[in-house]
């Protein structure tokens, strides 16, 4: 039931706001909304209990194994969102002066630190408000490059075909052409197209490593000198960071320019669908064009001020990304989980990811599953290809998915990368125990014998959720987007 | 291991199902050569009782002040069921609705927020959210560019009075497509300026965006704004603030047709002020322009048993599905705010959010008159104003703002600050309604002792 189907008309919940309503007598007339506007009429209680019981409709990390590939479902401290909800925080305006604002400029100064550390980068901003929009900042910076150069013939952005649609998506906001080059039947780049792919056209190549199809792309420092040689940039997507924390920076790769995910690699809340966080880091010549504002310190006599970096100190900046300094919130969560792992701590978060990952997989592939890629080593992801069951008991990947839910498991990434079929891309992350990896094992074991000996049961699934599957068409056919009153 | 729950043992029986002598041996595709060092450069770990220690010595360093700053994020009561019901694990530590079957929680409460912003702003369509205020006038620019089929212009005209932040954001993202924008001069009121626009008439624009309240707190006329938009072809994309909603005339039925696109900032509808974010972007359409709309929306359909449910819908138009034709490269948006501001909505409904709107005006007003009664403090601001007002101090504001800190109220934002070659004495203020009438007294007294003390009164 919807929340504007329960209620009665007059009731809200009274406590929450003035107790009278003022005088609005000054303003003119004709500017004064005539018809009320059909918000819902509930008590608190009311309120209460229908969201909380909507929020029981939802798997969520708190609730489930989560292993959705490339999202790096990983625990979310508890301490992480309470220290950052301390009101001091909360209650900061963000054009709030300097002289009221040291200590969140500390926290964000400290953060661009570390992640300069962790990227072997030259600077960091932490503007941008998610992984699109890092990108997107990106690949700004990388234009801003070359036109300061006034090289205008670079035109074209590079894109290996496995990579996220973000990345074609932001290539385009950018006012750059598309170009997209095949992976190898390794899950590597095909060099030798990229080699004929590359000319005075290129303004640069966008890469994730690992890749998308879970594997670490072992050329990256041909890809790498190739570009370069091109007169190219090379843009590090750091969707899957997770992987290599602290074993190897996109700096030392060669990489120019990167965006991190904040709401992966550095555990801040999924949210339901954000809010992220999409930090950029370049190397020392695309410093001049960082997104702003950035923090910067300074030492005087003994004593430490933190202040704003913005357009006006760095004016060829590419500019301001958000009305103000991007989620600020997850940026602090994200310093509070760095401050509690520390240096000892952000190093094991890309070895026992990759651990939980290459044993998941292991155990699968000793189960009889496919592996895409059985050559290589998994990364913090790995991906099954259920090609096979599709073909021969007709039962699909989104079967499988389907069925997962009823065995308590949050399915996988499904149907990416494009080039698998009928594939999984299953990430752990370093925070799920040996037992949660074998559960969920199990569960694949225990739906391929159902596949097996009662495919159309599979095909149903699932049957323990609040709702079976959904008619997709019937959604974008009779759009039905926003309640009215008079069609309930 | 913080966070990490593998034994010893676990990890040998792991080591030993893969086939590896060492964790270490598990990276042994990347070259040797480019393996991190240590990172010397990031401190030691810190226990959670530390690090509370000091998150809490820096949160203080940040507290205690009386802020009358507005400009873009105001200081609202935030109910406590709120965040309580929106920080529930289940809505927190999810992630966009893909497996919509385990996700009907979220996936319902964004329909219900759908709903939700198409009765406030009296508009067809509402997406799942942007990322905040700024960045959805980018998209909705983008997205005006793209619908305005009559016009051949990559060009739009943007009215005096739109945050000068906006509009900085909205240039960094969209200059990369050759789209421009050309600004309407304000007029002497701190409205558009009605001879400035009629130089634009007959020119080939997209769209004109206009803002209800404006930067300045001042209330537009945009019944006429919008029509004279509309005869000159172009689409009118409406910024408002979702408060104002309350009392004014809603954007869908701004002059003869209602605005084409509205966007604005959702922070005011339940987030805290929190150093700029996480706030969220709210973005209304007409139904013509609905697959033009950039980000998820939410469709009501039925399941297999024929059984109420909710899912993503129009996936065509994002970049999982299209990629490089994709209506925007906009992925994570900004679910828990929206979640949280669902939960406001609720609460308020459309009686509390209109004596919240009043209770700001009625505040706003009474601190106007009580800080221009002061000598040499002037009112700019000679038209009609929602929330906020520009105010003339002696000498530099600059100068006088940093009077107010120190008595700990923080009394606006000097304009000059913002807004190229404004006037260097120009204040813009704020009182919502979480501002008794001591505080706005504690505010006057200070403003007084700060003039005498510089004496420039």
């Amino acid at each position: 039931m919807l929340i504007f189907e329960k209620g009665a008309e007059g009731r809200f919940a009274t406590a929450q706001a003035p107790k009278v309503m003022s005088s609005v007598a000054d303003l003119p007339p004709e500017m004064l909304r005539q018809t009320r506007a059909g918000l819902p009429e509930v008590s608190e209680l009311q309120a209460v209990r229908h969201f909380t019981n909507l929020s029981r409709k939802n798997f969520s990390i708190d609730t489930q194994f989560y292993p959705l590939g490339s999202c790096t479902m990983k625990y979310n401290p508890r301490g992480a969102h309470k220290a950052a909800s301390l009101p001091g925080f909360l209650g900061r305006h963000p054009l709030a002066p300097e002289s009221h604002s040291q200590g969140y400029l500390a926290c964000v100064y400290d953060l661009q630190n570390i992640l300069k550390e962790v990227t072997g980068m030259a600077g960091v901003s932490l503007t941008p408000m998610a992984g699109a929009q890092g990108e997107f900042a990106g690949v700004a910076m990388i234009k801003a490059y070359h036109e300061a150069r006034e090289d205008f013939a670079r035109t074209e952005i590079i894109v290996p075909e496995a990579a996220h649609g973000t990345n074609p998506a932001t290539a385009v906001m950018c006012g750059y052409k598309v170009v997209e080059i095949p992976v190898k039947a390794d899950g590597d780049v095909d060099v030798d197209a990229l080699k004929s792919a590359v000319g005075p056209q290129t303004a640069g190549i966008m890469m994730t490593n690992p890749s998308t199809c879970g594997v670490f792309e072992r050329q990256v420092e041909e890809i790498s000198k190739t570009v370069h040689d091109a007169g190219g940039l090379l843009y590090y997507d750091g969707a899957n960071l997770n992987a290599i924390l602290g074993k190897v920076r996109p700096g030392d790769m060669g990489f120019d320019v990167l965006h991190m995910n904040l709401h992966k690699t550095f555990a801040t809340p999924h949210g339901g669908g954000g809010p992220g966080s999409g930090p950029v880091a370049v190397g020392e010549r695309l410093l001049p064009y960082l997104p702003t504002p950035i923090v910067g310190m300074q030492e005087e006599q003994g004593e430490t001020r933190y202040h704003w970096i913005d357009d006006d100190a760095l004016p060829n900046s590419i500019g301001r990304l958000s009305a103000f300094m991007g989620n600020a919130g997850i940026i602090l969560r994200a310093y509070i989980y760095a401050t509690l792992l520390g240096r000892d701590g952000l190093h094991r978060v890309g070895e026992f990811s990759t651990l939980n990952s290459n044993y998941m997989a292991s155990l699968m592939a000793k189960a009889g599953f496919e592996l895409a890629y059985p050559e290589r080593r998994a990364t913090h992801e790995f991906i099954i290809t259920l090609n096979k069951q599709a073909k021969e008991l007709n039962v699909t990947a989104m079967d499988f998915a389907k069925r997962l839910l009823d065995y308590g498991y949050h399915a996988p990434t499904t149907y990416f990368p494009l080039l698998v079929p009928e594939c999984f891309l299953i990430e752990p992350t370093e925070t799920e125990s040996i037992d949660e990896l074998e559960g969920f094992v199990e569960a694949m074991i225990a739906i391929q014998a159902e596949a097996e000996t009662s495919a159309e049961m599979v095909k149903g699934a699932p049957y323990t959720q609040p709702v079976k599957r959904l008619d997709d068409v019937k959604a974008a056919r009779e759009l039905d987007v926003s309640f009215q009153r008079n069609s309930a | 291991m913080p966070f990490i729950p593998h034994t010893d043992q676990d990890i040998q029986k792991m080591l030993d199902v893969i086939g590896v002598s060492a964790i270490d041996d598990l990276f042994d595709e990347i070259p040797k050569h480019l393996r991190a060092k240590s990172l010397d450069k990031v401190p030691e770990g810190l226990s959670e009782m530390d690090m509370m220690r000091l998150m809490s010595e820096r949160a203080q360093q940040d507290a205690g002040a009386l802020c009358f700053i507005g400009a873009g994020a105001y200081e609202h009561h935030v109910p406590a069921a709120v965040w309580d019901v929106a920080t529930r694990g289940e809505f927190m530590t999810a992630y966009t609705p893909y497996q919509a079957e385990a996700s009907q929680g979220t996936l319902q409460l964004i329909y219900e927020y759908q709903s939700m912003m198409c009765q406030l702003t009296a508009m067809d369509v509402s997406n799942a959210s942007l990322y905040d205020g700024a960045s959805g006038l980018a998209e909705s620019v983008l997205m005006a560019i793209r619908a305005n089929r009559k016009s051949k212009s990559r060009k739009v005209l943007v009215a005096s009075g739109v945050h000068p932040l906006y509009e900085k954001t909205v240039n960094s993202i969209v200059a990369n497509q050759e789209i421009t924008l050309d600004s309407v001069a304000l007029g002497s009121d701190f409205r558009v300026d009605q001879q400035a626009l009629q130089a634009f008439e007959g020119q080939d624009y997209a769209a004109l965006v206009i803002s209800q309240p404006n930067f300045y707190g001042s209330i537009e006329d945009v019944n006429a704004l919008t029509d004279w938009a509309h005869a000159q072809g172009m689409l009118v994309i409406a910024v408002v603030n979702p408060t104002a909603l309350a009392l004014l005339v809603p954007p869908g039925e701004w002059g003869d047709t209602g605005a084409d696109i509205v966007v604005g900032e959702g922070q005011p509808l339940g987030l805290p002020l929190a150093s700029g974010g996480p706030y969220f972007g709210f973005i209304c359409c007409t139904n013509k322009l609905v697959r033009q709309m950039p980000g998820r929306i939410i469709g009501r359909t039925v399941d297999l048993d024929g059984k109420e449910g909710f899912t993503l819908t129009l996936q065509a138009r994002e970049q999982h599905i299209r990629r490089s034709k994709a209506t925007s490269n906009i992925c994570t948006n900004q679910g828990l705010a929206v979640t949280a501001a669902t939960i406001y909505m609720t609460l308020l409904g459309y009686e509390g959010l209109s004596r919240v709107a009043s209770a700001s005006h009625a505040n706003t007003k009474a601190l106007a008159e009580k800080l221009t009664s002061i000598d040499g403090v002037e009112l700019l601001s000679n038209g009609p104003f929602f929330h906020e007002f520009v105010m003339s101090v002696p000498g530099s504001a600059r100068d006088v703002l940093e009077g107010l800190a120190e008595y700990s109220i923080l009394g606006g934002v000097a304009l000059s600050d913002l807004v190229e070659g404004a006037d260097t004495q120009a204040v813009l203020v704020c009182a919502t309604e979480v501002k008794t009438s001591n505080d706005l007294d504690v505010y006057a007294s200070a403003l007084s002792a700060v003039l005498a003390s510089k004496g420039s009164v």
